[in-house]
């Protein structure tokens, strides 16, 4: 870095007759901060929404970019692991969704609740997991959040309630709908809206796509899942609706999944090679965010790339410990049936096979 | 001269080798054929569930049916199970005869409401009126590190309900018989396939693979026949029985082992005459113990002829009373194994 540096200061300060210090300190301060403009939201029953201009500041965006960055290398790292038969079952990965879950956090605060489906790797980690405890439940080891037992879709944490394999039941988002409104609850309902459920895309499943109108009574809002910025002042915008105790909203994050459903799904049946290309080029989360920071001077390539390195090594190290640690002990099987319970016996394959339940 | 004589020889070898040779099915292969043939032959049948048109099938059981009989007969649905099965069941009220696929039985909870009150109990409930010949069908039970929500047994939950026929097959045949028995009953009927029997290929005979071959619902199969203990099962356990029963065979126990096919309404009378001969009973599911399959045969012996002709009290062989875990170790001791089944047969006969 310094010799680059030094270089790239010998031919300028040749080119422009100015002391090679002078230039050194130059190329060496970023901005504080830089304001960015973002995508209007569509709005449903709301007479205005978010703000399409937004302050972003060094300091996030380095953050938000080590996340989104930790949460696109954990993600293929588990692909890879995989494909190695060291995860089993099923493995739902969310890249390409990265602004999604880490512009939502930005949005709220820690102790706000946060409940979601099977693909949750992504927020498990913004809710404050580590990677490591991530990928060892995915492995199923005993360091694994869920100490081994959960696997992929059952990964909980303070305030974040899974991880959940039971979905669609349609019918019961509109009475959840139903009682939120009714009873102004302050809760924001969320649609990382894909473009496919499964292998089928949103126009052969849905009779209106309009997702942020689906709530009907509920105002809502859709958004450009792709730009963090958007997630984060749409998330900001409608916490603050919900804690002004208006009641309920709705928000539709418009995004993409680069991988199929799961990890049984290529993911190419159903829509094309080019598709995805295209939305890798044009609207990649990650890069869009580096683009922005890089453009304004709030990072350089290089600090970037450093970053880059850093997280690959976290996941490294992250995939070494899940490869190592041991499986959970065979003696707590039986373990967490119930809670704040004394000890029982719980049966085996057989009456003679016998393990104790502690809670 | 020689080289057509060879010739001949060689195809004339050919064409007996065809007329000999027993197909390998898988059972997404024997259920693919099964239902294009039901298709076929009665125009009021058809399918539907998630991706099993466009997709061809999650696990590829409607493999080219979309192609063939497209939107109208081949259909596929949102992700709303209690939507879809309640609309399938008034499809089967009104006349047609839809084939309602469940991704999983563990899905199916979504929907249970339309499958037990509004197909199971109506014919009971019109006094005789109002039939519901509709076929629930996917894969039931445990599959392979897919953890707690996705790995449940419902054999007993939908075994226990009046108006409802429940099978449970275990290899192609049984899978290719009762689906078609399924499909051709004029009642709602519950096929509990199992996902990692869908990559084992079985023989088929050239009976079974017959148009119209059917496997009657209600009654069990003997599998092998033995003189010590009988051992009754169905799904995948059956294949582990058998396992089990070859390396007790070495040592000179011979299991008779049953394959239930159906659990409701159960082959009892099978069963029976069975421990009536080797007086003693192993009963093995993947289900969880308490209010089982097993517990009901058990009850069902102590009620009937059989009970005075054990030998020792019945054992059961279940899965584990634990939601199911995730982590290998703990999967692989959570569902019954070989060396459980061996272990409860010595121990019935007091090895």
């Amino acid at each position: 870095m310094r010799k680059m540096l030094a270089a790239v200061s010998r031919v300028l300060s040749g080119v422009a007759q100015k002391p090679a210090s002078r230039v050194l300190v130059a190329s060496r301060s970023f901005a504080n901060d830089a304001t960015f403009e973002i995508k209007k939201c569509d709005l449903h029953r709301l007479e205005e929404g978010p703000p399409v201009t937004t302050v972003l500041t060094r300091e996030d965006g380095l953050r938000y970019y080590r996340m989104m960055q930790t949460v696109r290398r954990m993600e293929l790292k588990a692909d890879q692991l995989y494909k190695q038969k060291i995860i089993r079952g099923f493995c739902h990965l969310c890249d390409g969704q990265e602004a999604c879950c880490v512009g939502l956090e930005a949005g709220i605060n820690p102790t706000d609740h946060l409940i979601t489906a099977y693909r949750a790797h992504g927020f498990t980690f913004t809710r404050g997991l580590s990677v490591r405890e991530i990928l060892a439940e995915l492995t199923g080891r005993r360091g694994g959040c869920a100490k081994g037992k959960g696997g992929s879709m059952h990964m909980y944490a303070k305030n974040f309630y899974g991880g959940n394999g039971i979905v669609g039941a349609q019918g019961q988002i509109f009475e959840a709908y139903n009682m939120a409104a009714l009873w102004k609850l302050p809760c924001i309902f969320i649609c990382e809206n894909n473009r496919y459920g499964m292998g089928t895309s949103v126009e052969r499943a849905a009779a209106s796509t309009d997702y942020y109108k689906r709530g009907d009574f509920i105002p809502g809002l859709r958004v450009d899942g792709m730009d963090i910025l958007c997630v984060r002042e749409a998330t900001r915008f409608a916490a603050a609706y919900c804690r002004s105790g208006k009641g309920p909203i709705l928000m539709e994050l418009q995004t993409y999944r680069y991988h199929g459903h799961s990890m049984s799904d290529p993911g190419v049946s159903y829509r094309t090679r080019e598709e995805i290309q295209e939305v890798r080029s044009k609207s990649d989360p990650i890069m869009l965010l580096k683009d922005r920071m890089v453009n304004s001077n709030l990072a350089s390539v290089e600090e970037l790339k450093e970053i880059d390195v850093e997280v690959r090594k976290e996941i490294e190290d992250a995939a070494q410990f899940a490869t190592a640690d041991p499986e959970p002990p065979l003696e707590e099987l039986g373990h967490h049936i119930y809670s704040s319970d004394p000890p029982f016996e719980v049966r085996g394959a057989n009456q003679w096979i016998k393990f104790k339940s502690i809670s | 001269m020689a080289a057509v004589s060879g010739l001949v020889r060689r195809s004339l070898e050919q064409v007996s080798g065809l007329l000999r040779r027993r197909f390998h099915r898988t059972a997404p292969a024997a259920l693919q054929v099964t239902v294009r043939e039901e298709l076929e032959r009665d125009e009021k049948v058809f399918l539907l569930g998630e991706e099993v048109a466009q997709y061809d099938g999650a696990y590829k059981v409607s493999r080219g049916l979309w192609k063939k009989y497209g939107d109208k007969r081949i259909i596929d649905t949102p992700i709303s199970e209690m939507g879809f099965a309640g609309i399938a069941v008034g499809a089967a009220m009104a006349g047609l005869r839809p084939i309602c696929e469940f991704m999983t039985f563990n899905f199916s909870m979504q929907a249970i409401d339309q499958v037990i009150n509004s197909a199971a109990k109506t014919y009971y409930m019109s006094g005789g009126l109002q039939p519901v010949p509709i076929v629930f069908r996917g894969p039931n039970g445990a599959s392979a590190g897919v953890a707690a929500q996705h790995s449940q047994c419902f054999a007993a939950w939908y075994g226990h309900c009046p108006g409802l026929k429940v099978v449970s097959p275990w290899n192609s045949e049984d899978a290719k018989g009762l689906i078609k028995s399924a499909i051709r009953d004029n009642n709602p009927v519950v096929v509990l396939e199992n996902e990692l029997m869908y990559g084992v290929p079985f023989e088929l005979s050239s009976e079974a693979q017959s148009k119209d071959f059917l496997v009657p619902i209600g009654k069990a199969k003997i599998e092998r026949q033995g003189t010590h203990i009988t051992v009754v099962s169905h799904s995948r356990p059956v294949g582990h029985c058998l396992e089990a029963a070859t390396v007790l065979s070495k040592e000179g126990i011979e299991c008779e082992v049953i394959n239930m096919r159906t659990i409701r309404p159960m082959d009892i009378e099978t069963i029976e005459a069975s421990v009536m001969k080797t007086n003693h009973l192993v009963t093995v599911e993947g289900g969880w113990p308490q209010f089982g399959v097993g517990a009901e045969i058990c009850a069902r012996i102590m009620e009937g002829p059989a009970f005075n002709f054990l030998d020792a009290p019945a054992v059961r062989v279940t899965g584990a009373d634990v939601p199911m875990p995730y982590a290998k170790i703990l999967e692989d001791n959570s569902v019954p194994q070989v060396k459980d089944i061996i272990f409860a047969i010595k121990k019935t006969l007091n090895i």
